[in-house]
């Protein structure tokens, strides 16, 4: 399979190994581009502010400056901001995991008369952008009295349709047989899901889980709707408003940039496989 | 007492109700009722706070005449014109040299596609610095390049959405290669070598097998980045704040603008219809050409 591609690109590009050592000069050259913009911010996090704008840039600075950072740590509460986007993070992707395993298993194991329809209700709210429920949902949500908490964010985001969907289509490629011979041996529907279908949709529950939570860890509209007081913020709204505030302090910004992106860069180098592997599958099969 | 009996598609449906319960909750009240009060409330003038009165189809008629949702449309589909195409030809042409016989492709594919997932805003708070007009380190390279008068980016509003955009396909084009990759892997080797048989060169394997082959995952693409760049909303609200003027003001801007600043939540609801009517139209468009153009694989 792999080798289609390869003798593409061979086809494509000649025998030559001078092609090749072109083809990395090339993907070397994409990549410092790509890289550029994280270097240029870590670089800068280190340093006072006059020397952020010095040309040519100083990759390495001449004294370490990690006073930015503290003060990013005082200004914004950086402590209490990881807190609330962590609680949300946690909160949201466990319900997600919940509530979407459940209803994919109904969706694609129990032949309930209704299933098509309901099904066809979910899967025809994916194509509505999300502009067209904002509105109704900030009124729902105040009808609740949830203004300003985070619960309305967790239960805004905690049912995705995209997470059911997500689960069926991979529950659907389970073999009907594992869940007849489970129930033969005495299982009852909630054991089978439990015990046959979960264990072997790891996959697509880790996929899920790393979607949804780098999903909520970056929101911005949401939190920026609903949560009006500092305390409650998350990070990206604390962010933000560092830099809507404090202009000037170019140093602090990008210090709070970097602690911005620092935890998702943590996991991602941890789980890149589950990133890559996750995005082709819901690429595919959606 | 008579046991209870229930028949068969009964017992099914207590059982899926079962299941589905916690999730068809949550999916009725944050989901499908807010869509249809969306849609009731485009017939609506609402100020959040005293009654809605019903004004027909007079939200409507308004975006005929509103000189800004006609720029906040022509804003949007520049944007749109500005990312969507070379993010598509930059990722195919990254995914196929990410598919040959190198070293380190993981490790490139990990570099494309980080900038996606890293935070929006801390990225677009980078390059509004980079943009930096007189200080940043793009004029002064282009500065030290000779150029006297380099674009002032962001604050300018020739080349504000612009500066949008270049972020924007920065950011998003690792996605995009990200699922071509997965489409180039799934071309069956056998059809290169027929077509190496057929003494085919590059450029007409390319044309005639690749192409053809991959136009699922193309077809997907574009319809995804279509309606991605349609709902661009964050980088524009961090690096612009729909200026200047309202030179970046895209219509999902002017729809939070107008309900969330504005406080008129009947027409911002009319205009989020709007999009989703331009949305499905490019969906079902986009259905029709696959029906005629798609090859698939069995």
């Amino acid at each position: 399979m792999v080798g289609s591609a390869k003798s593409l690109a061979r086809n494509i590009l000649g025998p030559r190994s001078g092609t090749h050592l072109l083809l990395y000069l090339f993907l070397i050259g994409a990549s410092l581009v790509m890289l550029f913009p994280f270097m240029w911010m870590l670089s800068s996090s280190f340093k006072p502010d006059k020397e952020i704008f010095e040309f040519p840039i100083q990759w390495i600075p001449q004294n370490l400056h990690p006073e930015n950072y503290v003060r990013v740590w005082n200004t914004i509460h950086y402590g209490r901001l990881l807190f609330n986007t962590s609680f949300l993070t946690v909160m949201i992707t466990a319900l997600q995991i919940l509530t979407c395993t459940l209803a994919g298993y109904a969706f694609a194991k129990i032949p309930f008369p209704e299933n098509r329809i309901v099904f066809l209700c979910y899967l025809a709210t994916l194509m509505v952008p999300f502009q067209v429920v904002m509105i109704p949902q900030f009124t729902i949500i105040r009808l609740l009295g949830l203004m300003n908490s985070h619960w309305a964010i967790i239960l805004i985001q905690a049912f995705s349709p995209f997470g059911v969907f997500m689960m069926r289509q991979f529950f659907l490629n389970i073999p009907i047989e594992l869940s007849e011979a489970a129930r033969i041996d005495g299982l009852n529907e909630l054991g089978i899901y439990a015990r046959i279908i979960l264990p072997l949709s790891k996959p697509a529950i880790a996929s899920l889980a790393i979607f949804t939570s780098v999903f909520v860890w970056n929101d911005f509209l949401t939190p920026l709707i609903y949560l009006n007081t500092a305390a409650k913020w998350t990070i990206q709204l604390g962010l933000r408003s560092m830099f809507a505030e404090y202009t000037a302090d170019y140093g602090g910004v990008m210090a709070g940039a970097v602690l911005a992106i620092l935890p998702v860069l943590v996991v991602f180098l941890l789980l890149q496989r589950f990133f890559i592997e996750g995005i082709a599958m819901s690429g595919i099969k959606g | 007492m008579k046991p209870l009996r229930l028949s068969r598609n009964n017992r099914n449906r207590l059982t899926a109700l079962g299941f589905l319960a916690p999730n068809l909750l949550g999916f009725l009240v944050f989901t499908l009722i807010p869509i249809v009060i969306g849609i009731g409330m485009s017939f609506f003038r609402w100020d959040g706070a005293n009654d809605p009165v019903f004004i027909g189809l007079k939200n409507f008629a308004r975006m005929f005449t509103d000189t800004k949702f006609a720029n906040s449309l022509r804003v949007t589909l520049t944007y749109t014109l500005l990312t969507v195409p070379i993010t598509i030809v930059l990722s195919l042409f990254i995914a196929s040299l990410l598919t040959t016989k190198i070293r380190a492709t993981s490790a490139f594919r990990s570099v494309f596609f980080f900038p996606y997932i890293a935070s929006i805003v801390a990225v677009a708070i980078v390059w509004q610095f980079l943009y930096h007009a007189e200080l940043g380190p793009i004029n002064q390279f282009l500065h030290a390049l000779g150029i006297a008068n380099p674009p002032r980016w962001t604050s300018s509003k020739d080349t504000a959405l612009l500066a949008v955009a270049i972020m924007n396909v920065w950011r998003a084009v690792g996605y995009y290669m990200v699922l071509f990759i997965a489409g180039l892997v799934g071309i069956p080797a056998s059809l290169y070598e027929a077509g190496a048989i057929d003494g085919a060169n590059a450029w007409q394997k390319f044309r005639h097998i690749t192409l053809p082959m991959l136009s699922p995952t193309t077809f997907f693409v574009v319809i995804i980045s279509i309606i991605n760049s349609f709902q661009a909303f964050t980088p524009i609200y961090i690096m612009t704040g729909g200026g200047p003027g309202i030179a970046t003001q895209v219509l999902v801007f002017r729809i939070y603008e107008e309900s969330f600043v504005l406080s008129n939540f009947g027409y911002a609801s009319a205009m989020a219809m709007a999009l989703f009517l331009i949305v499905l139209v490019f969906t079902v468009f986009q259905f029709r050409t696959q029906e005629k153009n798609v090859a698939y694989m069995q």
